[in-house]
């Protein structure tokens, strides 16, 4: 009997566009780009230089403080161009891609010891799927997790649908599995969506079932109701549609990059699904393809994905590109701003009639709805906050950096994501997101030391 | 709305940096991002965010207020003419209510907003809005005949100590609007109590027998034995209590009508900006030291009449309800953990009843009540997350 798990506080926002249960192929790109922004944590070491001929599999660049930890070229081709930022930071790693893909040869992996699966996965470059918490960074090979979970679904608004995805994958899936199992003294835990049946065919996992609002889809939310993290453990996570990519690859020995991702918002024309492959360039999946010309394209969802408009690409965690209106307009008060009747609004708080309105969805933009305050209404993060801390408490802690109260208000269960809801509700419009991401590191660093 | 935006644009370089009235950016973002959202997109984190901002939470405070602004204004005028035996209509008793009160807000918005301009200027800071609320709240927490320049000085003291000293919104100890109140009736003691200040009765001779008392002095020598304004006996508790809840008795502008003041406690805990956990706490908490003291007042203390007061007429006398529902209820101020703020409704509401009864000299004991909370409310919070920290602690132990 598997234990059912009920989420109370949150908020699924409803957006219009969600994508359709269709999948066609995107075209490939011409340049396909690695940002090492997408790692959290990682301080980018390149292992190539502009000219080099890589082959999908070959590492672009490794982790500076775990050299080890390796990224890699999803396709076969040549670095086009080392993009730089200020202070020459590494923005982009960007390949142009040869018409066929050739594969960098790996051993594949069917089965064997610990050892050799750490030292493959490294090698091969598919240790980044493997985040840790505390911290929400890539794991450190060197550890051995309490526990390994999976979240079974997205909870997320536009929330690319997992099962779907995984639906003709079922192999690939339970190869992945039977890897990470390996990898923990623990279980690996999977939380599902009540009536999904993809995960009840898969062996050597443990389900649980989860329901309730968004963040209900946040593994952080299931660890915690489930067995939270204490200091000095570590849970490793993964997100299922990248257990199905390390399962594939290991089996054939080659970095298998491909992915599926849900093209989804007000300001697509047509949502659905496309194959394509991580740093991807957006304008090979979106051009086209919208339906408005003052848009936002987010890879990821719109709570925590990164902006990158149409020159940007496919990050290497995102299963959804998100379409949605830039807010960049003045707003008269009366009538679409703060004293606006606010009809086509989303808020949770009553001031606003979007209670009234349960099952409306919305076309939100970008606007921040308001100016930056401090904080002064109370009560509000707590509704969709579903962990046992204080987020407020949190938040203001990792402010004025006291390392000593952010362990006691239980830093080590959350990563960012988890107070994405926070930052979407804030009165005050507060960047709770960056607060939270700046305090991990911080704290990462106070220990490293 | 085109020609403003226009206009807007086109004075906006004169207060950006580099322009001629550079310093006074402040002033001019305050009224651009009042008349229009700005265009500001998210940069970092989520990039949708709720359509409630400060403004609209501020101002649905305000229309909260209006109920007990407007009746106010009448029984301003309703008790000055009452005493003075006059008849008058509706429309002068309005009209006297007016020009009593009308000055007061203005008075309190021009010198509260004045201060909190300079000092925005001075820091470079962006306007915040929470003083439209305490500029509302000043005026009717004062008696309607206090002195202009005592309300600025008041006004003044409570911005600039009260508040931006300790960093401006959101970061005050104490409530604002109090701050203001608890200043003058330390300050100038014979203009904010006894029985001179509640009623008007210029341009005429009270009538017989008229006091001027409220029920909270007369409690003190007649329990509850209360008289209306003109000294007569009312027939019963039940009507003494409705024209306590109806507000047609003396008393601060805004604190007389329970009535309205509920009407704003509905808007309030309606659109969620008030705490119903403190709201409803501090309403237990008056009720259970009103029927405390109902209890042991006739057994041990028979001469103290004010202790046979019901505790459901305590409840609607003097500020006890603005308090709880206006004041209390100031998240800045109030304990800030859900389970915070029921002990600190409890006990304002306790502290208030307890202070008016068995200290007359601070006839208005929810003033008192509210400030020391204020103070206590971090200590609340301590103790409610340490709880929390202790449970984690529990945890890794028991791992």
């Amino acid at each position: 009997m598997s234990k059912a798990i009920k989420v109370k506080k949150g908020v699924d926002i409803k957006l219009l566009g969600a994508a359709e249960r269709k999948v066609s192929d995107a075209g490939k790109s011409r340049v396909y780009a690695i940002k090492p922004a997408d790692f959290t944590g990682v301080i980018p070491k390149l292992a190539v230089k502009q000219g080099d001929e890589v082959k999908a599999g070959s590492t672009l660049f490794f982790d500076k403080n775990n050299p080890d930890v390796k990224i890699a070229s999803p396709v076969s081709g040549e670095v086009a161009e080392i993009k730089r930022g200020a202070k020459r930071k590494i923005l982009e790693v960007r390949v142009l891609a040869d018409s066929t893909n050739n594969y960098e040869a790996f051993t594949p992996y069917n089965g064997g010891d610990r050892d050799t699966l750490v030292k493959t996965m490294l090698d091969m470059g598919l240790w980044p799927f493997v985040i840790q918490r505390p911290y929400g960074v890539i794991a450190n090979p060197v550890d051995t997790p309490r526990d390994i979970y999976i979240s079974g679904f997205d909870s997320a608004p536009l929330a690319a649908d997992y099962s779907f995805m995984l639906n003709d994958r079922k192999s690939d899936f339970q190869a992945g599995i039977n890897a990470l199992s390996k990898l923990t003294s623990g279980k690996v835990f999977v939380g599902t969506r009540n009536g999904d049946t993809f995960f009840n065919q898969i062996n050597g996992i443990e389900t649980f079932t989860v329901s309730g609002p968004h963040p209900a889809g946040n593994v952080g939310v299931q660890i915690h109701s489930t067995a939270p993290i204490n200091k000095g453990e570590t849970i490793w996570t993964v997100n299922p549609i990248d257990v199905a990519l390390i399962g594939k690859s290991l089996s054939e020995g080659k970095y298998r990059a491909e992915r599926i991702v849900a093209l989804a918002g007000s300001e697509v024309a047509a949502p659905q699904y496309y194959n394509t492959m991580i740093g991807a360039d957006m304008k090979t999946v979106v051009e086209g393809k919208l339906s408005g010309d003052n848009v936002r394209i987010i890879s990821g969802n719109v709570l925590s994905g990164s902006n990158e408009g149409m020159e940007g690409s496919l990050g290497a965690y995102s299963h959804v590109i998100s379409a949605i209106p830039e807010g960049n307009q003045r707003q008269f008060f009366l009538t679409k701003g703060w004293l606006g009747p606010g009809l086509s609004k989303f808020s949770i708080s009553k001031a606003y009639p979007a209670w009234l309105m349960k099952n409306k969805k919305y076309r939100l933009d970008t606007n921040l709805n308001g100016e930056e305050r401090a904080f002064v209404v109370t009560g509000e993060l707590e509704k969709v906050f579903p962990f046992d801390i204080y987020p407020m408490q949190l938040i203001k802690a990792i402010m004025i950096n006291d390392i000593d109260a952010m362990e006691k208000l239980g830093i080590y269960e959350v990563i960012p994501e988890d107070f994405a809801l926070c930052e979407v509700v804030c009165t005050s419009k507060i960047n709770i997101q960056e607060i939270v991401e700046n305090g991990l590191l911080d704290l990462r660093k106070e220990f490293a030391s | 709305m085109k020609a403003l935006e226009n206009l807007l644009d086109k004075i906006k370089p004169s207060f950006e940096k580099g322009g001629k009235f550079e310093k006074f950016y402040p002033v001019y973002d305050a009224l651009e991002t009042f008349a229009f959202v700005p265009d500001h997109t998210t940069s970092k984190g989520a990039h949708i965010r709720d359509a409630i901002d400060l403004k609209r939470t501020m101002f649905m405070v305000i229309v909260a207020m209006v109920p007990a602004l407007l009746f106010g204004i009448y029984n301003t005028g309703y008790q000055h003419f009452t005493a003075l035996g006059m008849d008058a209509s509706f429309g002068e008793m309005v009209g006297f209510g007016l020009w009593k009160v009308l000055p007061l807000i203005i008075v309190s918005y021009g010198v509260g907003l004045g201060v909190e301009f300079i000092f925005c200027i001075i820091k470079g800071h962006a306007i915040n809005e929470g003083f439209l609320v305490s500029g509302m709240l000043i005026p009717l927490i004062m008696p309607m005949d206090i002195p202009l320049w005592m309300v600025a000085v008041a006004t003044a003291f409570a911005v600039l100590i009260g508040k931006e000293v300790f960093g401006g919104t959101g970061m005050n100890i104490v409530n604002v609007a109090l701050t203001a109140r608890a200043f003058l009736f330390f300050a100038y003691p014979t203009k904010m109590s006894g029985n001179k200040v509640w009623v008007n009765t210029d341009g005429g001779t009270a009538v017989d027998g008229y006091t001027g008392e409220t029920l909270l002095s007369q409690a003190i020598e007649q329990g509850a034995a209360f008289t209306d304004i003109t000294g007569k006996l009312y027939g019963s508790i039940d009507d003494s209590f409705m024209a306590s809840f109806l507000g047609f008795i003396p008393g601060s502008i805004g604190e007389t009508s329970t009535l309205a003041i509920l009407i704003g406690a509905v808007i309030l805990l309606a659109t969620g900006i008030a705490s119903w956990r403190i709201i409803l706490s501090g309403l237990i908490g008056g009720a259970v030291m009103g029927l405390i003291f109902n209890f042991i007042g006739p057994a041990y203390f028979p001469d103290n009449l004010y202790l046979q007061v019901p505790w459901w007429h305590q409840l609607v006398m003097g500020g006890f309800m603005f308090g709880v529902v206006f004041m209390a209820t100031d998240p800045v101020t109030a304990a800030q953990t859900e389970r915070g703020k029921i002990i600190y409704g409890f006990l304002i509401g306790l502290l208030a009843i307890l202070i008016r009864v068995v200290n007359p000299a601070y006839p208005e004991g929810i003033m008192m009540a509210i400030l020391f909370m204020n103070v206590m409310a971090p200590t609340i919070d301590h103790y409610v997350v340490q709880a929390n920290i202790n449970k984690r602690l529990k945890r890794l132990k028991t791992a």
